[in-house]
C-alpha cells in the first residue's frame, strides 16, 4: 500500500473518530437523552466507531494479520467456520458451562438449605466459604483433568468448583434476609419451619440468588474454557484458542472470542431475564 | 471463642474428610506398588483390579490402605505431604533457588501488583470521566458492565503470543492481563461509589457554591471508599488469577502457573497441589492486605463499623 492510501485510511480513522464521537456528544446532551432510543444508540454507535476506527488503523498502518486482523478479517473467518465454531460452542458450553453450571449452583442451593437450621454449621462455612470463593480456583483445573479425564466431564468439574461457593454464600445470605417481622408475622399463623421456608423465605431469598447465579454464569463460562488449556479432546473453545495461538491463525482466535463474547453475554441476559420475573417485586427492578 | 470455633470444626471436618478421600482416590496405585514389591494383593493382576470399584478394592486390601497417604504420585495427596512439601519448598531453600515456591509466587506476584496498580489507576479515571461526562456514561457505561460477562480470561493466550512478537516479554503481557482484569470491578464499583452521595449532600455543597472539583475532592470521593474498597478486593482476587493463567500459554518456566503446568506435565501432583496452596495463601495475603488498608482509612476517615 502506498504511502498516500496509508495516510488517507489513517486520517479517515481520526475523521471517523471525531464525528462519530461529536454525534454522540450532542445526543447525550440533546432534549431526548433520556429517551429508551438514544440510550441504546449511544453505545452502539461507540461500539460501531471503535470495529471502524480498528479496521481502517490497521489498513492503513499495513499491521500484520498474525498480530492484529482487522474486523473484515475475522467476521470472514466466521463465516468460514460456523460449522468448527458451531462444534466448540456445543462442546465447551453446552457440555462442560452448562452441565457444570445447574450442578453447581444446585448443589450449592440444597446445601445452603440444609446448613439452614444449624446456625453453628453456618457460621463455620461461611467464612471458610467466602475464603475459598477468593481464591484462584482455576488452579485446580489440572487436578480435575487428571482425575476426570480430557473431556467435558472435567471442564464441568472446574465449573461446579468454580460457582459453588460464591453461590452457597449468596443462597446463605438470602435466606437470612426476611425480616424479623415478617417471620413472626409466619409464626403468628402457625406456619411450620417448611412453610414458612417454602412460602416466606425462599421467595425473600430471590434477588440473593439471583445475584449468585449472575455471577456464577460469568465464572463458569471462564471456568470451562480456561480448563480446556489444561487438556482436551480435539473440540472446544479454549482448546481452538490456544491451538490457533500456537498456529499464529489470530483470525480464528478472535472469532472464538466473538462466540465466547457472545456466548456469555446471551447467558447472563438470560439469567438477568429471569430475575426479572422471579423478583419483579424488588426495588432494584424498577423502571426509574 | 464462639466465632472461631465453628470454623475451626468446619476446617477439621474438611481435613478429616480429606484423608478419608485420598485412600479410595489411591487404593489403585497402592496396589500397583504393592503387587510389584510381592505383596499378596487381591485380586492379583492390575487388569483384574483395573474396573474395580474403589471402595470394594480398600475393603479387601484394608492392610494397605495406610499406605494411600505416603505415595510419591499419588492421585489425591494426604494433607501431611502437601504441607512437608510446602515446608520444603518455601523454608527450606534460597529464596533465589529456581525450585522456591517463594521465588516462584514472588514472579506471580509482581506481574499481579503492576497489573492490579494499572487496572486500578486507570479504573479511577474513567470513572472519574464517566461521572462527570454524560457522552462518555452513556456511551461506556453499557460497554464496561457488558464486557463483565465476556470471558477475558480466553483471551490471555492471545494477548502473551501478540505482544511477545512484538518484542514484549516477561512481566509486562502479564501485567496487562492482570490490569484488564481488575480495571472492570474497579470501574463500575467507583461509578457507583462517586455517584452515591445522596441529593440532600449534593444540594448541600450546591449551597456553598462548591464548584465540580470541590464537589468531587470533598464529597464524591470520600463517600466512594467503601465501594472503592470492596471493588479491590474483587479486582486484586481478580489480578492474581489473570497473572496466573496468563502463565500457562507460553509454557513459561518462571511463575506459579508454571509450576502448575509443569506439576501437571510431569505428573508431579504435589507440585501441583503445592502450587495451589501457595497460591490461595498469596490470594489470601493480598485480599486481607486491602482489608486491612480499608479497615484502617476507614476508621481515619470516620466511615470505620
Amino acid at each position: 500500500m502506498s504511502g498516500v492510501d496509508a495516510m488517507i485510511w489513517v486520517v479517515g480513522a481520526f475523521a471517523f473518530w471525531a464525528i462519530a464521537l461529536a454525534g454522540n456528544v450532542w445526543l447525550s446532551n440533546s432534549r431526548w437523552r433520556s429517551g429508551r432510543a438514544v440510550r441504546l444508540v449511544v453505545p452502539v454507535v461507540f461500539g460501531v466507531t471503535i470495529l471502524v476506527v480498528w479496521e481502517m488503523l490497521v489498513r492503513g498502518l499495513n499491521v500484520p494479520g498474525v498480530i492484529l486482523p482487522p474486523p473484515s478479517m475475522i467476521a470472514e473467518q466466521i463465516g468460514q467456520s460456523l460449522p468448527i465454531l458451531w462444534e466448540d460452542f456445543v462442546q465447551t458450553f453446552i457440555k462442560g458451562t452448562l452441565s457444570g453450571y445447574v450442578i453447581g449452583c444446585g448443589a450449592a442451593f440444597v446445601v445452603a438449605v440444609l446448613i439452614d437450621r444449624s446456625p453453628f454449621l453456618q457460621k463455620g462455612l461461611l467464612p471458610v466459604g467466602n475464603f475459598i470463593a477468593a481464591l484462584p480456583i482455576i488452579g485446580t483445573a489440572p487436578i480435575l483433568v487428571m482425575w476426570f479425564g480430557f473431556d467435558w466431564q472435567s471442564k464441568a468439574a472446574v465449573v461446579v468448583v468454580m460457582v459453588f461457593f460464591p453461590m452457597l454464600v449468596n443462597t446463605v445470605q438470602g435466606l437470612a434476609a426476611s425480616s424479623a417481622m415478617q417471620r413472626d408475622l409466619m409464626r403468628t399463623w402457625s406456619a411450620s419451619y417448611w412453610q414458612t421456608l417454602l412460602k416466606l423465605r425462599l421467595p425473600a431469598a430471590m434477588p440473593f440468588v439471583f445475584n449468585g447465579l449472575k455471577i456464577a454464569s460469568t465464572l463458569a463460562l471462564i471456568g470451562a474454557i480456561v480448563a480446556e488449556f489444561f487438556g482436551s479432546p480435539v473440540r472446544g473453545m479454549g482448546f481452538r484458542i490456544s491451538t490457533s495461538v500456537g498456529q499464529l491463525a489470530m483470525d480464528m482466535v478472535w472469532a472464538e472470542i466473538a462466540v465466547a463474547a457472545l456466548a456469555g453475554t446471551l447467558f447472563y441476559g438470560t439469567v438477568a431475564f429471569m430475575e426479572r420475573g422471579v423478583t419483579f417485586w424488588h426495588p432494584s427492578q424498577r423502571k426509574n | 471463642m464462639t466465632r472461631i470455633l465453628p470454623v475451626l470444626v468446619v476446617l477439621g471436618a474438611l481435613v478429616g474428610f480429606w484423608y478419608a478421600a485420598a485412600v479410595p482416590m489411591n487404593i489403585h496405585g497402592v496396589l500397583d506398588q504393592a503387587e510389584r514389591d510381592g505383596v499378596a494383593v487381591s485380586p492379583a493382576t492390575g487388569a483384574a483390579r483395573r474396573d474395580l470399584g474403589s471402595w470394594g478394592l480398600v475393603i479387601g486390601n484394608a492392610g494397605q490402605a495406610s499406605k494411600a497417604w505416603s505415595m510419591e504420585r499419588p492421585r489425591l495427596p494426604a494433607p501431611h505431604q502437601v504441607a512437608i512439601e510446602l515446608y520444603q519448598t518455601t523454608v527450606l531453600k534460597k529464596i533465589t533457588s529456581k525450585r522456591s515456591l517463594v521465588f516462584h509466587a514472588w514472579i506471580t506476584l509482581s506481574a499481579t501488583l503492576l497489573g492490579f496498580g494499572i487496572g486500578t489507576g486507570l479504573g479511577i479515571l474513567l470513572a472519574v470521566g464517566i461521572v462527570h461526562n454524560r457522552a462518555m456514561d452513556m456511551s461506556v457505561m453499557p460497554w464496561a458492565i457488558a464486557s463483565q460477562t465476556i470471558p477475558i480470561l480466553a483471551i490471555a493466550p492471545m494477548v502473551i503470543v501478540v505482544l511477545n512478537s512484538i518484542g514484549i516479554q516477561g512481566l509486562v503481557p502479564k501485567a496487562i492481563i492482570s490490569a484488564y482484569l481488575s480495571f472492570f470491578p474497579v470501574v463500575v464499583g467507583m461509578v457507583a461509589g462517586l455517584r452515591s452521595p445522596d441529593a440532600m449532600q449534593m444540594d448541600q455543597l450546591k449551597t456553598y457554591n462548591a464548584s465540580r472539583a470541590a464537589t468531587f475532592w470533598k464529597l464524591r470521593l470520600p463517600a466512594s471508599m467503601p465501594y472503592l474498597f470492596t471493588s479491590l478486593k474483587v479486582g486484586i482476587a481478580a489480578a492474581l488469577v489473570g497473572a496466573i493463567v496468563g502463565e500457562l500459554p507460553t509454557g513459561a518456566v518462571r511463575g506459579l502457573g508454571a509450576r502448575l503446568l509443569t506439576g501437571s506435565y510431569y505428573g508431579q501432583t504435589i507440585q501441583i497441589w503445592s502450587a495451589l496452596f501457595m497460591a490461595a495463601i498469596a490470594a489470601a495475603a493480598l485480599v486481607g492486605t486491602v482489608g486491612i488498608v480499608q479497615r484502617l482509612t476507614l476508621r481515619r476517615m470516620g466511615m470505620g463499623r
